[in-house]
């Protein structure tokens, strides 16, 4: 089991940029510690903002940063960069076109037990309605090092959520297929697509590996770019399938089987099941008991589709 | 007399028409800031051939609503067209809209959304103290806006960083749309509270006085250790009989009489400080 975390990947990453450029500028909330990020801190202090337990400061000095230049990289936990600070994201950060990386750290349910105030289920919906705004869900720390060095290239606004735990390696290092804004395919399939995000990749893919020993042929879809979402690549992979699975740690409004549900629709028509958290505060626990709980889980996925494919 | 005290007298006529020929605006505010952002612009490092210069000086206009005023002055600075302004201001798919957006020339960020500018300025003047630059950020908010949770977020964090490069002001009005500051809510003394923020604090006894305004600039400038707050105090509506200290023409559009009788009493003030 990988012991590194997608958020330890991101701050080493940083730290690397951070060497060789700096215009790479990383502010926290009194987060530095919860983001992984102390240890930025400590080799780069000058190059380290920190605000205090401000959220909506935060998102604002970040942009005031990036409007002279910086490459500013927000970080804070997802529930409160995504919605207490959201009218900053969307005004300072999109509608001004800043060169801000809003990270959410501790995204979805990671701080399980913690309660609703913690989760962030609503992430999705809300900055994807934001327009400019994208919206990134890495699955493994392979795919958030990749991802975070794409995002060092470019000047526009993102949102990145990323997980609290460390999660089971969905790519090899060293041979991490990786394109930008494009979707990857984890596996073909011929019966049952399953496009899923962030830390619901892996179960996805453990789920078609359990219905291919059945006889139920699934591909799996790894949209870690939810907005913009891989249309072409979506449709590509669902051509030809009975059904399509969607899969995410968010609350089921708004989030990828939305879309997801939207691009299937106008385009190939065909059923589309949206697994993700119910629309209530989330019963106490870890967030593996939870998404045991709510069949986020490879069995539970496998389940689904089942029923689906006999229903 | 200064040159400026009577410019701003004939930048208010290009506010009342940019008003009455778009069909609205915000003329209470644009009227009481409208020394503030004249003052500021002719101190300003700013140059509409350079408007990507880095030593450049930044203003955010967080009181984003008396956008008016600002169309007005960056015309006269040379950054915008007035009679563009004047022609297309709130027209159908025109560049000109109701608040500032950073897509035309001079204006660095989109504003409007109160209780924003003093914390992006924050990050501008924090970026200018690690890239070892001289230029100023400036900011000019409303006393109602001072309401905005977000303010006190940023008043901490450049008392707490010491941002003696960043220069913010208040348009003390003393009136936001429901009527009285004070009574809408309250902010009893605000010097005191911006101190207590480890701000140097100025306090301008007349507002739209074009001197006392370049007065309390030039001390800001001279400000070492701390940013520095102006506490401008303002006549909303200023320039009309008709319009001063009365909420009800926070955003009331004159009709043609009114117009008429503003502009003439605008005509006559510039006159009469001719005549000082």
């Amino acid at each position: 089991m990988n012991k590194i975390a997608n958020r330890a990947m991101m701050c080493e990453v940083l730290k690397e940029a951070a060497s060789q450029d700096r215009d790479v500028i990383v502010l926290c909330s009194d987060s530095r510690g919860s983001a992984s990020l102390a240890s930025f801190a400590e080799a780069y202090p000058e190059q380290f903002v920190e605000v205090g337990i401000a959220e909506q400061d935060l998102v604002s000095i970040a942009a005031g940063l990036a409007s002279c230049g910086k490459k500013a990289f927000a970080v804070s936990p997802a529930s409160f960069i995504s919605t207490r600070s959201y009218e900053q994201c969307k005004v300072d950060c999109a509608y001004s076109n800043t060169n801000v990386k809003l990270v959410g750290i501790s995204g979805g349910v990671s701080y399980g037990a913690l309660g609703m105030t913690h989760h962030s289920a609503q992430d999705i919906a809300a900055m994807s309605a934001i327009p400019g705004m994208r919206v990134y869900l890495p699955s493994d720390r392979h795919q958030t090092r990749k991802l975070f060095e794409a995002l060092l290239q470019d000047k526009q606004t993102a949102y990145i959520r990323l997980g609290r735990n460390p999660v089971e390696d969905v790519y090899e290092e060293g041979s991490v297929p990786f394109e930008m804004d494009k979707a990857t395919v984890l596996s073909e399939g011929t019966d049952v697509l399953l496009v899923a995000c962030g830390e619901m990749v892996k179960p996805s893919r453990d789920a078609a590996e359990l219905l291919n020993g059945q006889g139920i042929s699934a591909g799996v879809l790894d949209m870690y770019c939810v907005k913009p979402l891989d249309r072409e690549g979506l449709l590509k992979a669902a051509n030809g399938k009975k059904l399509v699975i969607t899969v995410e740690e968010h609350a089921p409004f708004g989030g990828l089987g939305s879309m997801v549900a939207q691009v299937i629709s106008a385009n190939d028509p065909k059923r589309v099941i949206n697994l993700a958290l119910p629309d209530a505060p989330v019963i106490t626990g870890t967030s593996q008991e939870v998404f045991d709980y709510y069949g986020l889980n490879a069995a539970g996925i496998a389940d689904t589709v089942k029923k689906a494919l006999e229903g | 007399m200064n040159a400026l005290a009577l410019k701003a007298y004939d930048l208010r006529r290009d506010v009342l028409d940019i008003i009455v020929n778009g069909g609205g605006g915000h003329i209470g505010g644009d009227m009481s800031s409208m020394e503030i952002m004249l003052a500021l612009y002719s101190r300003m490092n700013v140059d509409p051939s350079r408007p990507d210069d880095p030593d450049r000086d930044r203003f955010v206009l967080s009181k984003g609503h008396c956008v008016e005023t600002l169309y007005a002055v960056l015309a006269d600075k040379g950054f915008l067209d007035i009679g563009e302004v004047k022609a297309r201001f709130s027209r159908f798919g025109s560049e000109y809209i109701g608040h500032p957006h950073n897509t035309l020339p001079g204006i660095e960020m989109n504003s409007g959304s109160l209780g924003h500018g003093l914390s992006v300025c924050v990050g501008m003047a924090l970026a200018g103290k690690m890239d070892k630059r001289n230029y100023r950020v400036y900011t000019l908010m409303g006393d109602g806006e001072l309401a905005e949770g977000s303010i006190w977020e940023a008043l901490m964090a450049a008392g707490h960083y010491k941002l003696d490069n960043l220069c913010a002001v208040v348009d003390r009005n003393h009136l936001q749309i429901s009527g009285n500051t004070e009574d809408v809510m309250g902010h009893h003394d605000l010097h005191a509270r911006f101190a207590a923020f480890d701000w140097h604090v100025i306090d301008v006894a007349d507002g739209n006085d074009v001197d006392q305004l370049n007065a309390a600039f030039d001390e800001a400038e001279q400000t070492r250790g701390q940013p520095t707050i102006i506490i401008a105090n303002t006549v909303k509506g200023k320039g009309s009989t008709l319009m001063e200290n009365k909420a009800s023409w926070h955003h009331h559009l004159p009709n043609a009489e009114e117009y008429a009788a503003i502009r003439k009493e605008l005509l006559e003030r510039k006159e009469a400080l001719l005549h000082e």
